[in-house]
C-alpha cells in the first residue's frame, strides 16, 4: 500500500507561494546594493569601430563600466553541467559581451553598475558606440547559399548538420501506392515566463562570488568561474524558486554580468531585465522550415518518410545543435517506418538567439509529420485514428535511428482514448460556423542525450525527532521538481511530508543534481532520492528486525512506524527507531548518485542507435469551431491522453499537461512573434499574445499508467511532452471543419480566411 | 534627461501608513516593492499587460503599475498580504493549494487578489464569469483550469459558511476534483 505515491498531495512550495512569502530573485535585496544595466546593440549586424565609456565612468554614482576588454575570458563553450566533453559539432558558443562586431539586435555590449537603476540607465546612454552597420543575413535559406558572408567570424553558417539513413527510401517511394508531400513552417516562440530574468550577486570576505539567481542550471557556476578566470570553487549559485522557465532560463542569463560587476565593484549588485528587454533579447524557440514526403501503401502502411529540416539557429549557436539533433531523432514520430531519410541543418542568421524551449525540437517536426498523417488519411479515406493505429510504434520496433525500442508503447491506447473522448460532433450554433475534430499524436524524450553521461545526486538525513532534511540541487520551476522528492522520501521512510525540510539549489551545499531541463528531474533526481531513501530504509528495517525479533522480509514501513506484516502488534515507532540507530552509531544520512544510461558520442553526422534514455507518448484530440465568413476560431474542447508511466502525484501531472497543452495552444494559434530585419516587432504582452483565461477551454486530461517508465515507481517524464502534438491536432481540426490546410503556424484567423477565400476563388473559377 | 521632481506621499499599505519620497513618474508598484517592501506584489511587465502587480486600491482591484504613486497619496492599498485575515481570501489560498493552482507561483499573488475581488462582486460566478474575471491576469504555467477549479472551490466553501449553500447549484459549477472537494467540505470535512 502506498503512503504518498499516487496521491495529489499539495506541493510543499505552494503554501508559501499563496502567502506571497516566496522570495523570488528580484524580491531579494542586500544592503549597499548597486543596480546593473546592460547596454545593447541597436543593429542586428555591425562592426563596432569605437566604444567610448569615459563619460559614463565619470558620472557620479557609477561604480563600474565593463566592456569586452575587461572580461577575462569572453568567449567559451556553452556547457550545461554534463560530465563529458562532446566536441564542437554538439556544443554552442557563449560570448559574454560583443567585442568587435555585433550579430543580433540587443546583443550585450557593455555593463554598468550604479547607485540606482535610473543612474545605471543614464550611464548606458552616455556610452558612445560607433557602429559600421553590415548587411544582415536574416533568413537561413540565404545564409546557406554559397559565398554568403559568415554570420560568426569563426563558424560556418551551417552550424550543424545531421542525417538519418534508415533503409532505402528511394526504393520504398518507388513502390508506394500514395505519396504526400508538404512544406511546413513553424515560428519563433517566446517562453514568456512571468518572472523576468533576475539576480543579485555579492562577493564574500574570502573572495567567493555568490549569485542568487533564477536559473534552471545552477551548474553554470563553472562557466561563470571561467569567465572570470577563477577556480570553479569560487563561484557559488544560490538558485531561487523560479517564476517560470520552460527552457528560457537554461542558458546563462544575468549571471555572468552580475559576477563581473560584483567582482569589479566589490559591492552587491542586482540586475533584473525589463519585460521588453526579455522579449527582445533572450533566446527563443527555433523557427523551422521543413519539407516532408511520406509514402504509404493503399491499406495505410507507411513505407517511407523523407524530411529536410532547416532550423534558424540565430546569431549564437547556443543549444541549436542539440535541438536539431532532437528534431532529427523525432522526425518520423511515434511510428514504425522502415525507410527514413533526414537531412537537417542548423543555420546561423543575424536574428535573436534560439535555444532551449519545452519540447526542444520535438514540437517542430511533430507539426509536420502529423500534418502529413492527416493528409494521408484524407487521401486514403482511412479514419485518422485508424491510420495512425496501423503505424504506431510497438515494442520491438525501431525508431528512425534504428534503435530498437524494447519497452511497451501505449500510444495507440492514448490516441484512442483522447479521440473517443471527443464523441460525436455537436450541431453548429449557427450556419456560419463549421465544427471540426482533429487528432495529433507524438513522442518526446525524457532525460538528456545519453552521450552526455548524465548524473544526479541527492542526500537525505533523518533527525532524532522523526523529521528529516533533503538536500538536492534541483532547480524548481514550479513543476513540483522539489516537492516530489519529499513524496518519495516520505513513501520509503514513513516520514510526514510537512516535517521534511528541503534544500534545493545551492551549488556548493546541495549535492549537484544537474539541470532542470530535458524532462529529467523526476527521472534523475527522483531516482537518486529513491536510491538514498532505500539505503536508509534498509538500515531502519535491519535495526527494527533486531529490536522486534522479526525477519526483515516480514517488516513494512508505515507512516511514523515500522511493523511486522504477519504480527501487526509488533511495531516500533520511527522516533525510538531512529534514536536507537543514533545511539548505536548508525549513519542517519545517505547521499546517492543516479546515472542515466551512457552511450558514446555519435561518430559522424549520421545519427544511429540510442540517443535518449526513453520517450513519453501521448495524443491530443480537439474540437474547433471555425467561422466560415471571418476565419475566427474557437476551441471548445481539448482532450489530452498521455502514458505517464506512473502518476506519482496526479494533480501535478495534470497540471503539467494542462499548462503544456495551453502553451502549445498559444504556439499553434495566438503567439505571433513578428520580426523584421532581425528586430522583433512585438516586445510586450500587448503585442505578443499568450493565451488568457478567456481564450482557452478547460483542458481535459486522461492519464494512462503503464508503469513502464525509467523513473521512480515506473514513472515517465511529463514536463515537456504535453507541448507536443496539440498544434497539429488544432490545424487538423481546422482542416476537418473548413478544408483549409494550415502549413505555417500560428494558425491566425487571417490565414484561415485566406484559405477560405482561395476555396471560393477555385469554386468560382 | 528630464529632471524628475520629488513628491512626498503617505499611503496606507496593508493597514500601515508608509511615508516616502517618490519621483513624479514612479508607479504605485515601484513604491510598493521598493519603498513599502511589499514584495508579494510582483512585477511581470511594468506596463499593465500581465496582472502580477494586482492590488486593491481605493476598494477596487487594479494593476498597480498603471497607477502613479503620487496619485495614491492619502489612499489605501491592500496587497495579498493585507487581505490574508479575510476568510474569503483564506478560502482562496487553501483552494489554490489544494487544487494544484500554483505552479511557479509568480502570478499567484495577483491572481489571488483578482479572484478575491471577483468573488466580492459576484459570490456565485459561472466558470465563464470566473475566466472573464481573471482575464487580465496571465498565467504561463497552469493553463488556467486548476485556477478556475480553485476559485470554484473557494466560492462554494464560502457560500457554505454563509449558510446559503445549494448543493445542486454548486455541483453544477464545479467539476472533477473541485467538486469532490466541495462535497467533502459540504459534509463537514476540512
Ligand atoms: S506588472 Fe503591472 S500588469 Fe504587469
Ligand atoms: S503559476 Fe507560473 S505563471 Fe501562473
Amino acid at each position: 500500500m502506498s503512503i504518498t505515491i499516487g496521491k495529489g498531495i499539495p506541493k510543499v512550495d505552494a503554501k508559501h507561494k499563496v502567502r506571497g512569502d516566496t522570495i523570488y530573485a528580484d524580491d531579494y535585496s542586500v544592503p549597499g546594493m548597486l543596480y546593473g544595466k546592460v547596454l545593447r546593440s541597436r543593429y542586428p549586424a555591425a562592426r563596432i569601430l569605437a566604444l567610448r565609456t569615459a563619460r559614463a565612468e565619470h558620472l557620479e554614482g557609477v561604480y563600474a563600466v565593463i566592456t569586452a576588454k575587461d572580461v577575462p575570458h569572453n568567449e567559451l563553450t556553452a556547457r550545461f553541467g554534463q560530465s563529458t566533453s562532446v566536441g564542437v559539432q554538439f556544443e554552442g558558443v557563449y560570448r559574454v559581451l560583443a567585442d568587435e562586431e555585433v550579430r543580433y539586435f540587443g546583443e550585450p555590449i557593455a555593463l554598468v553598475a550604479a547607485e540606482s537603476p535610473e543612474l545605471a540607465e543614464q550611464a548606458c546612454e552616455m556610452i558612445e558606440v560607433e557602429y559600421q552597420p553590415l548587411e544582415g543575413i536574416f533568413d537561413p535559406m540565404t545564409a546557406m547559399e554559397p559565398g554568403v558572408r559568415q554570420v560568426a567570424e569563426k563558424q560556418r553558417n551551417i552550424a550543424s548538420h545531421f542525417k538519418i539513413r534508415k533503409g532505402n527510401v528511394e526504393e520504398a517511394f518507388a513502390h508506394a501506392d500514395v505519396i504526400v508531400e508538404g512544406t511546413y513552417q513553424v515560428p519563433y516562440q517566446d517562453h514568456a515566463y512571468l518572472e523576468p530574468e533576475s539576480g543579485v550577486a555579492w562577493v564574500d570576505e574570502d573572495g567567493t562570488i555568490n549569485i542568487r539567481v533564477s536559473s534552471q542550471v545552477i551548474e553554470h557556476f563553472r562557466e561563470v568561474a571561467e569567465v572570470l578566470n577563477l577556480p570553479h570553487s569560487r563561484v557559488r549559485y544560490l538558485g531561487t524558486w523560479i517564476g517560470g522557465g520552460f527552457g528560457g532560463k537554461e542558458d546563462i542569463t544575468v549571471e555572468s554580468f552580475l559576477a563581473l560587476l560584483a567582482w569589479k565593484t566589490r559591492r552587491p549588485v542586482k540586475l533584473t531585465y525589463t519585460r521588453a528587454e526579455s522579449l527582445l533579447t533572450h533566446s527563443k524557440r527555433h523557427p523551422f522550415f521543413m519539407e516532408y514526403k511520406t509514402g504509404a501503401t493503399q491499406d495505410g502502411r507507411i513505407v517511407a518518410v523523407q524530411a529536410r529540416l532547416i532550423s534558424d539557429a540565430g546569431s549564437y549557436s547556443a543549444l541549436s545543435p542539440w535541438v536539431l539533433l532532437y528534431a532529427t531523432v523525432n522526425a518520423a514520430g511515434p511510428y514504425h517506418v522502415d525507410n527514413v531519410w533526414v537531412d537537417s541543418y542548423a543555420v546561423m542568421t543575424n536574428t535573436p538567439i534560439t535555444s532551449a524551449f519545452r519540447g526542444f525540437g520535438a514540437p517542430q517536426v511533430n507539426f509536420a509529420y502529423e500534418s502529413q498523417m492527416d493528409e494521408l488519411s484524407r487521401r486514403l479515406g482511412i479514419d485518422p485514428l485508424e491510420l495512425r493505429q496501423r503505424n504506431f510504434l510497438r515494442q520491438g520496433d525501431s525508431l528512425d535511428t534504428g534503435w530498437v525500442y524494447d519497452r511497451p508503447v501505449a500510444i495507440s491506447e492514448a490516441a484512442e482514448k483522447a479521440w473517443y473522448a471527443l464523441g460525436p460532433k455537436p450541431a453548429p450554433a449557427n450556419p456560419q460556423v463549421a465544427i471540426g475534430h482533429g487528432l495529433g499524436a507524438g513522442m518526446c524524450s525524457y532525460g538528456r542525450l545519453t552521450f552526455l553521461h548524465d548524473t544526479s545526486r541527492s542526500y537525505i538525513k533523518l533527525e532524532l525527532d522523526g523529521s528529516a532534511v533533503i538536500r538536492c540541487g534541483v532547480p524548481d520551476l514550479g513543476g513540483g521538481q522539489g516537492h516530489i522528492l519529499c513524496q518519495i522520501a516520505a513513501e520509503e521512510l514513513g516520514l510526514a511530508i510537512e516535517r521534511i525540510k528541503l534544500y534545493i539549489t545551492d551549488s556548493q551545499l546541495t549535492p549537484l543534481a544537474g539541470t532542470t531541463t530535458a524532462t529529467r528531474q523526476l527521472y534523475m533526481s527522483g531516482n537518486a532520492t529513491l536510491k538514498a531513501a532505500r539505503v536508509l530504509r534498509t538500515r531502519m528495517l535491519e535495526k527494527a528486525s533486531g529490536m522486534l525479533g522479526v525477519p526483515v522480509e516480514d517488516l513494512e514501513v508505515q507512516p511514523g512506524k515500522v511493523l511486522s506484516k504477519s504480527q501487526p502488534e509488533k511495531s516500533i515507532g520511527l522516533v525510538p527507531l531512529v534514536n536507537r540507530m543514533s545511539t548505536e552509531g548508525e549513519e542517519l544520512f545517505v547521499e546517492s548518485q543516479f546515472n542515466a544510461p551512457f552511450t558514446s558520442i555519435p561518430a559522424n553526422e549520421v545519427i544511429e542507435g540510442q540517443i535518449h534514455p526513453d520517450y513519453t507518448f501521448g495524443a491530443y484530440a480537439v474540437e474547433v469551431e471555425v467561422n466560415r465568413e471571418t476565419g475566427a476560431l474557437r476551441v471548445p474542447r481539448i482532450v489530452a491522453c498521455f502514458d505517464v508511466g506512473k502518476a506519482l502525484n496526479p494533480v501535478i501531472v495534470e497540471g503539467q499537461i494542462e499548462g503544456g497543452g495551453i502553451q502549445g495552444f498559444g504556439y499553434a494559434l495566438t503567439e505571433d512573434m513578428k520580426i523584421e530585419k532581425g528586430i522583433i516587432q512585438t516586445p510586450s504582452f500587448a503585442e505578443y499574445l499568450i493565451p488568457t483565461a478567456v481564450d482557452v477551454p478547460d483542458l481535459e486530461t486522461i492519464l494512462l499508467e503503464s508503469e513502464t517508465g525509467l523513473g521512480p515507481y515506473g514513472a515517465k517524464g511529463i514536463g515537456e511532452p504535453p507541448m507536443v502534438s496539440i498544434a497539429p491536432a488544432l490545424t487538423n481540426a481546422i482542416y476537418d471543419a473548413v478544408g483549409v490546410r494550415i502549413t505555417s503556424l500560428p494558425a491566425t484567423p487571417e490565414k484561415i480566411l485566406m484559405g477560405l477565400l482561395r476555396h471560393v476563388e477555385k469554386e468560382g473559377g | 534627461m528630464e529632471i524628475q521632481s520629488d513628491v512626498k506621499v503617505k499611503i496606507r499599505v496593508n493597514g500601515t501608513a508608509v511615508s516616502a519620497t517618490v519621483q513624479a513618474g514612479d508607479s504605485l508598484l515601484d513604491f510598493l516593492r521598493n519603498q513599502a517592501r511589499a514584495t508579494d506584489v510582483k512585477c511581470g511587465c511594468n506596463q499593465g499587460d500581465c496582472g502580477t502587480c494586482t492590488v486593491i486600491y481605493d476598494g477596487k482591484a487594479v494593476k498597480s503599475c498603471l497607477v502613479l504613486a503620487a496619485q495614491a497619496d492619502g489612499k489605501e492599498v491592500r496587497s495579498l498580504r493585507g487581505l490574508m485575515e479575510d476568510p474569503l481570501m483564506q478560502s482562496l489560498q487553501n483552494a489554490f493549494v489544494e487544487c494544484g493552482a500554483v505552479q511557479c507561483g509568480f502570478c499567484t499573488p495577483g491572481m489571488l487578489v483578482a479572484s478575491w475581488s471577483l468573488l466580492q462582486e459576484n459570490s456565485n460566478p459561472t466558470r465563464g464569469e470566473m475566466r472573464q474575471g481573471i482575464s487580465g491576469n496571465l498565467c504561463r504555467c497552469t493553463g488556467y483550469k486548476k485556477i478556475i477549479d480553485a476559485i470554484s472551490l473557494a466560492a462554494a466553501q464560502h457560500v457554505v459558511t454563509d449558510g446559503t449553500a445549494n448543493l445542486a447549484d454548486l455541483a453544477d459549477r464545479l467539476d472533477g476534483q473541485a467538486q469532490a472537494k466541495a462535497n467533502y467540505l459540504l459534509l463537514g470535512g476540512g
